[in-house]
């Protein structure tokens, strides 16, 4: 068989592929239907290219294949040709260039009323930290992590003593309203990622790093580490529940704040001391 | 030693005014400038060890590499049977944990893209190709040249011997990133990173060793005639290649010394405060990131080290066997030194996620995407040359095709990547690793293929056997194209790399069939590569002899005195060269080429438009 009819197999088989997959992106519970129509638009023009191309090579493997008579043009320049096709190929980048960057400075641009949420990452959990009713999260630092003070949150830090402590994987987030994701980690890079919001970003020790997104969608979403972290990377998991306004409240009352434990533990301490008398 | 310097048997010594000299029956047309520097002798060896073994002849060295490269590649292959055993059947993969994998993992990465990709390009068809395309006898250093060939052996057998060091090898991701690749939880984070970092940093000094050969030879080494803009663009693209690789590979060794400081030391330069198993280790206030800007600093500009040569060499092959100049020579040499100096503005599109200042994803989106241009216009010139040609559709052809359609699938997916809001949802995903295997994995491999092909009548004077290699390329590229087509696919849903296993999320579960049809394929496509094995071992023996210039090319390697070309490469006189190496099917010419050796007045009634 002549190869190029295996060539050309091959682009029309990848069109076809791209067609009817039935493997594509999972439905969009974010905002960022942006990034989707980005990369809509980069297939339209990329893929575009990518036929046009092949599909010009495999015209030229039928019709110049070898034969003993004829002889090849001579022809080493062509200066207009070139330079057609490299403003044509400059203009096709730009206008892919130019939404991307509108999207992406939408994506540092946190707005205003989003709710910050202190994702904590280890090897190889996650845990989480709500700013309580003055809507700020209390600082912290890494030394001061320990069993009574879970996050490190620095004691002298009058915005920390309300912090809602989530000290489990399962987090969740109130519908149609902005979330700003402050990530940290303990020990290794971590990438707190869910499919469904296309937002990620690393979580990296000794920095706090953030990212944005509205979830606009009710259900529960599993949470994925995307940046490889040892061993255990796999297996470092979550969930995201997506609720609301009332049962979101719900929740939210039902979680424990700092002060909660510190009241909690004080308790404990004096349970015991009272113990140790007897 | 200094006996075998006088040697009867050498070449004489003659000053090249000589060569040129009389000038009886040369035509003004045909003057060439006369070389600045009497020829010089070379260093001869008569042993076995010196031959073959320590060897000087750049030739050889460049055999050398490519053995050696294509054995740690076999090894690259098999470790990526056993992850795709692992990710197709896990049932079948019971033996492999996933400590094992993640080394696989790490180790498949790491051989596959700098001591098999980069020691076959540079050291393999660089060391082989300069001298003889540039007309000289040699490398410039021939001593050093060997010694860059045993650093390198040294390297891989330090890199091997991490399998069997306590612990392990590294399995902290080809990347190596800090705090991970050091800190207990990821295997091999012992011995494994120690041995990994020493490895690297041999390869960088040997591979400094074979660079600064390469570079000085295409600078200073070139024969009479053979200016820069009459190169062939396989020694343009080796030559730009090694610079980037001068500039960038600095940066590698640093970071590798840094880091095994940050192990073996307690220094801090990548670690800050980290908090493990409920202890404060001792480090504090350095940066992982850091290590990130100086890895991709090397990791990028290695991306183009790879490519460079690749477009290069395929340039060179598709103009051959189209029987037609290379379309637009000029713009392919400026893209390709245009590429390598943008290689070194784009490395943090690698880390738009990474927690780097976000604001740097505007400079670096549009840097990368700057980079498209040169890339494309180097495209369509390949087609164009394909246009209105005589095309050969032998082996060496079809490999060429299958690189175009495999560079340019790549290519695109690399816009998305580029670009930076496309990348976010595609980062850390399988929608990557098709990527960056269909343009930097499959489309080099396309073209060393199609060197190999192409240039193993002038290693070992027989042709390779056709038939054969007809199916080793359709078996390799239909079966690597449908491993990496599908597989961005599986990046869209939303699957991570570097997982040992899915578990079943639901929007992952229908992948599963999609896994084990990419592990068939990836079994297939690495079985057919043994098919070429073969094929050289019979046709080094059994196949047809190939005599002088079997595909009526024009450049220097294909008109040396001896086929296969002896030490010292020309005989007793220096090519001298009087037009580009790609005068196919000029008009009015007898035949449908001129090499580049053929003085103007031998061709007297053709319209040559380049010389």
């Amino acid at each position: 068989m002549h190869a190029g009819f295996i060539f050309l197999a091959v682009i029309v088989g990848s069109v076809l592929f791209h067609i009817f997959t039935p493997w594509y992106w999972t439905d969009i519970a974010s905002n960022w239907g942006s990034m989707d129509d980005t990369i809509t638009l980069t297939f339209w023009v990329g893929g575009g290219v990518f036929v046009a191309v092949c599909l010009f090579m495999v015209y030229c493997v039928f019709k110049f294949s070898y034969k003993e008579e004829r002889k090849a043009e001579y022809k080493p320049e062509d200066k207009k040709l070139e330079r057609v096709l490299t403003w044509a190929t400059t203009l096709g980048v730009a206008a892919l260039l130019a939404p991307g960057l509108i999207v992406w400075n939408q994506y540092v641009n946190v707005p205003k009323n989003a709710i910050h949420i202190d994702v904590m990452a280890w090897q190889w959990g996650w845990q989480y930290r709500l700013p309580g009713e003055d809507g700020k999260l209390g600082a912290t630092k890494v030394v001061n992590i320990n069993d009574d003070n879970p996050f490190g949150i620095i004691l002298e830090d009058p915005n920390g003593k309300d912090d809602v402590l989530v000290q489990t994987d399962v987090i969740h987030l109130e519908n149609n309203r902005p979330v700003k994701i402050l990530l940290r980690s303990v020990d290794v890079l971590h990438n707190w990622y869910v499919p469904q919001f296309r937002a990620k970003m690393d979580a990296v020790p000794g920095v706090v790093t953030y990212y944005w997104f509205e979830p606009n969608k009710v259900g529960e979403y599993e949470v994925l580490c995307a940046e490889y972290c040892g061993v255990g990377h796999y297996a470092m998991r979550g969930r995201v529940f997506v609720k609301d306004g009332k049962d979101y409240e719900n929740w939210l009352q039902e979680q424990e704040t700092f002060s909660d434990l510190i009241a909690k533990q004080e308790k404990i301490e004096l349970s015991e001391t009272k113990l140790a008398k007897k | 030693m200094s006996e075998d310097f006088n040697d009867n048997k050498s070449i004489q010594a003659q000053s090249s005014e000589t060569i040129s000299g009389g000038g009886t029956a040369t035509p003004d047309t045909d003057y060439v400038r006369p070389a600045e520097l009497a020829d010089q002798d070379l260093y001869h060896g008569h042993s076995f060890i010196t031959k073959w073994v320590f060897c000087q002849d750049a030739k050889v060295i460049g055999v050398q590499y490519f053995l050696l490269a294509t054995f740690t590649g076999i090894i690259g292959l098999i470790l990526s049977w056993l992850m795709r055993l692992q990710l197709g059947f896990p049932e079948v993969a019971g033996f492999m944990t996933a400590e094992h994998y993640y080394q696989f993992v790490t180790m498949h990465g790491m051989i596959m893209v700098v001591y098999f990709l980069t020691a076959l390009f540079l050291g393999g068809f660089g060391n082989y190709l300069i001298p003889l395309m540039c007309g000289a006898r040699d490398m410039v250093f021939p001593y050093v040249n060997m010694v860059s060939f045993w650093m390198f052996f040294i390297a891989v057998g330090v890199l091997l011997a991490s399998f069997f060091v306590p612990g392990g090898p590294t399995g902290s991701g080809w990347t190596l990133y800090p705090p991970q690749a050091i800190l207990e939880g990821t295997p091999g984070s012992g011995m494994g990173i120690i041995l990994m970092c020493v490895s690297l940093a041999l390869f960088v000094a040997g591979f400094t060793m074979g660079g600064l050969n390469y570079l000085i030879t295409v600078l200073q080494a070139r024969t009479r005639g053979m200016t820069l803009m009459r190169m062939p663009l396989t020694v343009w693209g080796i030559f730009t290649a090694t610079v980037l690789a001068m500039l960038a590979f600095p940066a590698l060794l640093v970071s590798a010394i840094m880091m095994t400081l940050d192990k073996v030391l307690g220094t801090s330069f990548f670690m800050p405060t980290i908090l493990k198993a409920g202890e404060v280790l001792e480090y504090g206030g350095g940066s992982p990131i850091l290590f990130q800007h100086l890895f991709w600093f090397f990791g990028h500009p290695e991306v183009y080290i790879v490519a460079l040569p690749a477009f290069g060499i395929i340039s060179d092959l598709i103009s051959v066997h189209s029987r037609k100049n290379i379309f637009g020579y000029r713009m392919m040499v400026w893209a390709i030194v245009g590429i390598g100096a943008l290689s070194f503005f784009v490395w943090a599109h690698h880390m738009y996620v990474s927690g780097m200042n976000p604001w740097f994803g505007f400079f670096f989106a549009t840097t990368t995407l700057i980079i498209a241009v040169p890339t494309a216009m180097k495209v369509y010139n390949w087609i164009l040359t394909l246009w209105r040609g005589n095309i050969r559709l032998n082996t060496v052809m079809l490999w060429c095709l299958g690189f175009i359609v495999t560079f340019v699938n790549g290519g695109i997916t690399g816009i998305f990547l580029g670009n930076v809001t496309v990348d976010v949802p595609l980062s850390d995903t399988y929608f990557v690793i098709a990527h960056f295997h269909m343009v930097m994995g499959i489309a080099p491999l396309m073209v060393i293929m199609g060197a190999v092909y192409h240039w193993f009548p002038l290693v070992a004077g027989r042709l390779l056997d056709e038939k054969l290699g007809k199916w080793h390329f359709w078996l390799t590229f239909l079966g690597a194209y449908s491993i990496y087509f599908p597989m961005h696919y599986l990046g869209f849903i939303g699957v991570p790399r570097r997982y040992f296993e899915m578990y079943d999320s639901p929007y992952i579960t229908s992948a599963v069939g999609m896994n084990q049809f990419i592990s068939t394929a990836a079994f297939i496509v690495g079985a057919a590569q043994f098919i070429l094995i073969y094929n050289i071992i019979v046709s080094l023996k059994m196949g047809k002899p190939a005599g002088k210039n079997p595909w009526k090319a024009n450049s220097l390697e294909w008109h040396t005195p001896s086929v296969p070309p002896e030490h010292g490469n020309w005989g007793d006189k220096l090519p001298v060269v009087h037009r580009w190496p790609y005068d196919f099917s000029v008009p009015g010419a007898k035949e449908d080429f001129i090499p580049q050796t053929t003085p103007p007045s031998e061709v007297t009634n053709t319209k040559v438009e380049k010389t």
